[in-house]
C-alpha cells in the first residue's frame, strides 16, 4: 500500500455500524448503538464523560472487541480485530493525548507510520513524498522541528496530516479541541469541514461541546449512558434539543448568584515567580499577579504553559527559583503551617493522583488537613479515630459523597466522588483563599454545576479564589477578573465585564 | 636504547593518552550498549555483572580454545543472554527494571566468580594489538600507541549507532518505543519485544567490553578485574545525553581520569597514588550530582525511562 493509491482524490468509503454492544464487567458501556457514515459527512458523537463515546470508536478502531454488533465498509461486513486492520480499511484516529514521539522531528513522525518503511530510510525520497502531499493540504507544518517543540495546535495538525498521509479516509478525532485555543479550534474544524465538503474525507468528532456540533457538524449522534438517545441532521436540531438529549432528566444545580463585592485590599500577591518543571526546564518565567479579597481570578491558558507548576508552587510541592508569594503582605512558602495560618485550600487537578492516598480510607483522606488539630486529637498527641469518623460522616452527608462507608478504601470511589471528597475536605472549613485547578475536569453536567456553585458560594462567603482552568467557559462563568498565562507568564488581564473570548483566545496563543 | 626518563615530564601526557585509549574501551562498549537499551526505554543496571561475566567467559574460552577472538564472541553472546534475561524479566507485569538490574548485577558477578575460580591461575592467549607507534624511537610513544582493534571497532560503532538511530527503520522503532510506548503500540509494534531485543543488544556490547578487560587490559582474570566500570558507564550515558558519539568522548574522559594515577606512577610519582586512583569515582560522583540536579534539564532523556517519569 502506498499513499499514491490512496491519494487525496480517492473518495472515502461508506461505513455502517449496527447494534454495537460492549460491557466491562457489570458496566454496560455500549448498548445497541448504530451509526451510519456517508462519504464526505462531518459526524459528531456528542455525550458526557462516560456516555460511551470513546468505547464506540475504540470498537471501530479495533482496540476493543465488541460483544455484539457488525461493521460494514462499502457494504461489505468486516471484522476489525486490531488498529492495523482498521487502518487498512481507511480508518484513522487522532487521539486526545497525542501519539507523536516527542523527540522526533515532524518528518520522522510522519515516516514512522508508513507500512512500507525500508530498513534503511531513503530520506530524500520520503521527503519528496511528504512535500508533495503537504502541497495539497490547506495548512503547513515545519517538518524539521521536534514534535515536542510544536504548539498544541500544530501537533494536532501534524496528527491529522499523518493520518491523511498514511491513507486514512475516515478520520476520527477524539475531543480534538480540548488543548486548543478557540482560534486554533475553529481553524482546524474549519479545515476538516472544507475537506468533507470536497468529499475527500469523512470526519467523526467526539465532543461534549454543543458549539462545535452546531457550527461544524452535519450530523450528530447523541449518547447517554451507553445508549443512542437521539441524533440526525444538525440543521434540524437546536442547542436545547442537544442539551435535553445529552443530560436527560437530570436536574442541574442552579448557578449560584454572584453577590457584588466592594473593592477590597490585595490579599494574595505573586511577585516575579520563576520555577522549573520536572525536566529542569523553566516553566514559570516571571509570573506576577495580585488577587484581591473576595474575588475570583480566573487564569486561562492552554495546558502546559506553567499552570501545573504554579499550583505546585502554591501548594508547597515545588521550589521557587526566585520571586515570592505574599499573603496579607507576609511571605508565604507553602508549608503546612503557612496553609493553616492563612487558611489556604487547594484543589489540585487529578485529585486522585495529587491530593489523595488511594490505599487509605475515605475518612482518613478527609482528615488530611486537620487530623492533628485539637478537634481530632486526644491529649493533643493522638489521633482520635472517632472524631475523624464523625467528621467523615458529616462531610459525606453534606457533600453527598457516594461511598460504601467512611472506612472504604479511597480507590473504590468514582472519579466524581473523589473530586467531591477533596472539595469537601478543602471547602468545609473556614476558607480564606481557595486555589482550584481544573476543578470540573472529567465530571458530568450535574457534578460540574454543583462544584461551580460551591466555588461561587465560597467566594460569596468572602473567600478569595484563584481559579486555574483550561476550560475557558468555566473561567468566563466564574471569574470576576480574567488573566491569561502563556509560557510561564501572565500576559493579559481583563475584568469580567469587558472580557472578549477572541481577545482572550489570542492572548492564549500569545498574539497579544 | 633510550632511557625511559628521556622524555621527562612529557612522559605523563603520553602515558595518559595511551592509558586513556586502553581504559576507555570497556567504558565505550558498555556505554554504547546502555545507550541502545535506554533509547528503548529501559535501564539495565546489571551491566556491571554482564561486564564481569563477559570477562570471565572470554578468558575461559580463550584459554580452552586458544583463540582470543572466539573469547570475544562468547563474551558477547553471554552478555546478550544476560540482557535477554533482563529484558524478559522486565516484560512481566509490575517488574521494575532498576530492581532487576541490581539483581542481575549481583547474579553476574557472583556467577563469574564462581565459574571463574579455575581460571585465575592459567594464562590465556591475549588479543593482539596494532603497533601504530612503530615509527617512533621512544618506547613510551610505542607503548602508548599499541592499540587494540576493539578500540577502533568501538570508535566506528559510535557514529554508526548515531546514524542508525536516525536513518534506519530499526532505529526509528527503538526511539519510538523509548519515547512514547503508546504511539509504538498504536503503530502495531510490540514494545516488550523491542525492549527485550534492545537490552539483549546492549548486553552483547557490554559482554565484549568485559572481554577487553580480561584479554587485553589489564589482561588477566581475577575477581578484582572490574572496579565498577559497568556502573560508571550508566552514569556516563546520562552525561552523554543518550548520544552515542558523545559516549565516545565521555568514555575518553573517564579513561583519562583512570589513567592518570598509573601515568604519574610511570614517571616515578607514587605519592597520592590511591588518591589519583579515586579520580574516576570522584568524576562519576560529580557528574551524577551535576546531571541529576533539578537545575539541569534532562533534555534528550527517552521519556519512557523510569528516571524521567
Amino acid at each position: 500500500m502506498s499513499t499514491e493509491t490512496l491519494g487525496p482524490g480517492t473518495a472515502p468509503p461508506t461505513m455502517e455500524v449496527v447494534g454495537m454492544r460492549k460491557r466491562f464487567g457489570v458496566l454496560v458501556a455500549l448498548d445497541d448503538v448504530s451509526l451510519a457514515l456517508t462519504p464526505g459527512s462531518f459526524h459528531a458523537i456528542l455525550g458526557e464523560n462516560g456516555a460511551g463515546k470513546s468505547t464506540l470508536v475504540k470498537c471501530l478502531m479495533g482496540y476493543h472487541r465488541p460483544d455484539a454488533g457488525r461493521i460494514f465498509v462499502d457494504g461489505r461486513e468486516r471484522v476489525v480485530a486490531n488498529p492495523r486492520e482498521a487502518h487498512a480499511l481507511g480508518l484513522g484516529m487522532v487521539y486526545q493525548h497525542f501519539t507523536l514521539v516527542p523527540s522526533m522531528t515532524a518528518a520522522e513522525n510522519l515516516l514512522l507510520g508508513l507500512p512500507d518503511l525500508s530498513p534503511i530510510l531513503r530520506w530524500n525520497e520520503a521527503r519528496a513524498r511528504i512535500d508533495a502531499f503537504m502541497r495539497q493540504m490547506p495548512f503547513r507544518i515545519d517538518l524539521d522541528r521536534p514534535a515536542s517543540t510544536l504548539a498544541a495546535g500544530e501537533k494536532q495538525k501534524l496528527e491529522i496530516f499523518k493520518q491523511l498521509f498514511l491513507g486514512s479516509r475516515i478520520l476520527i478525532l477524539d475531543e480534538p479541541t480540548t488543548v486548543l485555543t478557540p482560534d486554533e479550534a475553529d481553524q482546524i474544524l474549519g479545515v476538516m469541514r472544507d475537506m468533507t465538503r470536497q468529499e475527500r474525507l469523512t470526519v467523526v468528532i467526539i465532543t461534549h461541546k454543543f458549539r462545535e456540533v452546531l457550527e461544524f457538524a452535519q450530523e450528530v449522534t447523541v449518547l447517554r449512558a451507553g445508549r443512542r438517545v437521539g441524533g440526525g441532521p444538525v440543521r434540524d436540531l437546536g442547542r436545547d434539543d442537544l442539551v435535553r438529549m445529552m443530560i436527560g432528566s437530570t436536574a442541574l444545580a442552579e448557578p449560584a448568584p454572584r453577590l457584588p463585592t466592594p473593592q477590597r485590599a490585595p490579599l494574595l500577591e505573586l511577585r516575579g515567580l520563576v520555577a522549573r518543571n520536572d525536566r529542569g526546564v523553566g516553566a514559570i518565567r516571571g509570573a506576577s499577579l495580585t488577587v484581591h479579597e473576595g474575588e475570583i481570578v480566573g487564569v486561562a491558558g492552554v495546558s502546559g504553559n506553567g499552570q501545573r507548576e504554579l499550583v505546585e508552587v502554591l501548594a508547597g510541592q515545588r521550589a521557587l527559583e526566585s520571586g515570592e508569594i505574599r499573603i496579607h503582605g507576609v511571605v508565604y512558602s507553602g508549608t503546612r503551617l503557612d496553609r493553616l495560618r492563612h487558611r489556604v485550600s487547594i484543589l489540585t487537578e487529578e485529585p486522585l493522583r495529587n491530593a489523595c492516598v488511594r490505599s487509605m480510607s475515605v475518612e482518613e483522606n478527609l482528615a488530611f488537613c486537620n487530623f492533628d488539630q485539637p478537634a481530632n486529637t486526644i491529649l493533643g498527641r493522638f489521633v482520635s479515630r472517632r472524631a475523624i469518623r464523625d467528621q467523615a460522616r458529616d462531610l459525606i452527608d453534606r457533600f453527598r459523597i457516594r461511598t460504601q462507608s467512611p472506612a472504604a478504601r479511597l480507590d473504590t470511589l468514582s472519579g466524581g466522588n473523589v473530586q467531591r471528597l477533596v472539595l469537601a475536605r478543602e471547602l468545609s472549613g473556614d476558607v480564606a483563599i481557595l486555589i482550584a485547578q481544573n476543578p470540573c475536569a472529567g465530571l458530568d453536567f450535574a457534578a460540574t454545576a454543583e462544584i461551580r456553585g460551591r466555588i461561587m458560594s465560597a467566594r460569596n462567603a468572602g473567600a478569595t479564589v484563584l481559579l486555574i482552568s483550561e476550560d475557558l467557559d468555566e473561567i468566563l462563568e466564574l471569574a470576576d477578573r480574567i488573566v491569561v498565562m502563556f509560557e510561564g507568564r501572565i500576559v493579559y488581564e481583563t475584568p469580567r465585564d469587558r472580557a472578549d473570548v477572541h481577545v482572550i483566545g489570542h492572548a492564549m496563543a500569545s498574539h497579544v | 636504547m633510550q632511557a625511559p626518563t628521556e622524555l621527562g615530564w612529557w612522559g605523563v601526557p603520553i602515558a595518559v593518552v595511551g592509558g586513556t585509549i586502553r581504559v576507555s574501551t570497556p567504558y565505550l562498549f558498555v556505554s554504547l550498549g546502555e545507550t541502545l537499551t535506554e533509547k528503548g526505554g529501559r535501564i539495565n543496571l546489571g551491566l556491571e555483572g554482564t561486564l564481569v561475566m563477559g570477562a570471565m567467559s572470554a578468558y575461559a574460552t580463550a584459554y580452552a580454545t586458544g583463540s582470543p577472538w572466539l573469547g570475544v564472541l562468547v563474551a558477547g553472546t553471554v552478555g546478550a543472554l544476560l540482557g535477554l534475561l533482563h529484558g524478559l524479566a522486565c516484560n512481566l507485569p509490575r517488574v521494575n527494571d532498576i530492581a532487576v538490574g541490581i539483581a542481575l548485577f549481583l547474579l553476574g558477578t557472583g556467577l563469574a566468580f564462581y565459574l571463574g575460580k579455575p581460571y585465575i591461575e592459567p594464562v590465556a592467549p591475549q588479543l593482539p594489538s596494532l603497533a601504530l607507534g612503530a615509527w617512533s624511537a621512544y618506547p613510551q610513544i610505542r607503548a602508548a600507541l599499541e592499540i587494540n582493534p576493539l578500540f577502533f571497532i568501538g570508535v566506528a560503532l559510535a557514529p554508526l549507532m548515531r546514524w542508525g538511530l536516525g536513518n534506519t527503520r530499526c532505529g526509528l522503532i527503538v526511539r519510538t518505543v523509548g519515547d512514547n510506548a503508546d504511539a509504538a503500540r498504536t503503530l502495531g509494534y510490540s514494545v516488550e519485544r523491542v525492549r527485550a531485543l534492545g537490552t539483549m543488544a546492549g548486553g552483547f556490547l557490554a559482554g565484549i567490553g568485559g572481554s577487553f578487560l580480561s584479554l587485553y587490559y589489564p589482561g588477566t582474570w581475577n575477581e578484582g578485574l572490574s572496579s565498577g566500570q559497568g556502573l560508571m558507564a550508566v552514569t556516563l550515558v546520562i552525561f552523554a545525553r543518550w548520544n552515542p558519539v558523545a559516549c565516545f568522548y565521555v568514555s575518553l574522559l573517564f579513561g583519562g581520569a583512570t589513567a592518570l594515577g598509573p601515568a604519574l606512577q610511570s614517571v616515578g610519582i607514587t605519592a597520592n597514588y590511591y588518591l589519583y586512583g579515586a579520580a574516576p569515582y570522584a568524576l562519576t560522583l560529580a557528574l551524577l550530582i551535576w546531571s541529576s540536579s533539578t537545575k539541569h534539564a534532562l533534555v534528550g532523556a527517552p521519556s519512557e525511562l523510569t528516571i524521567s517519569k
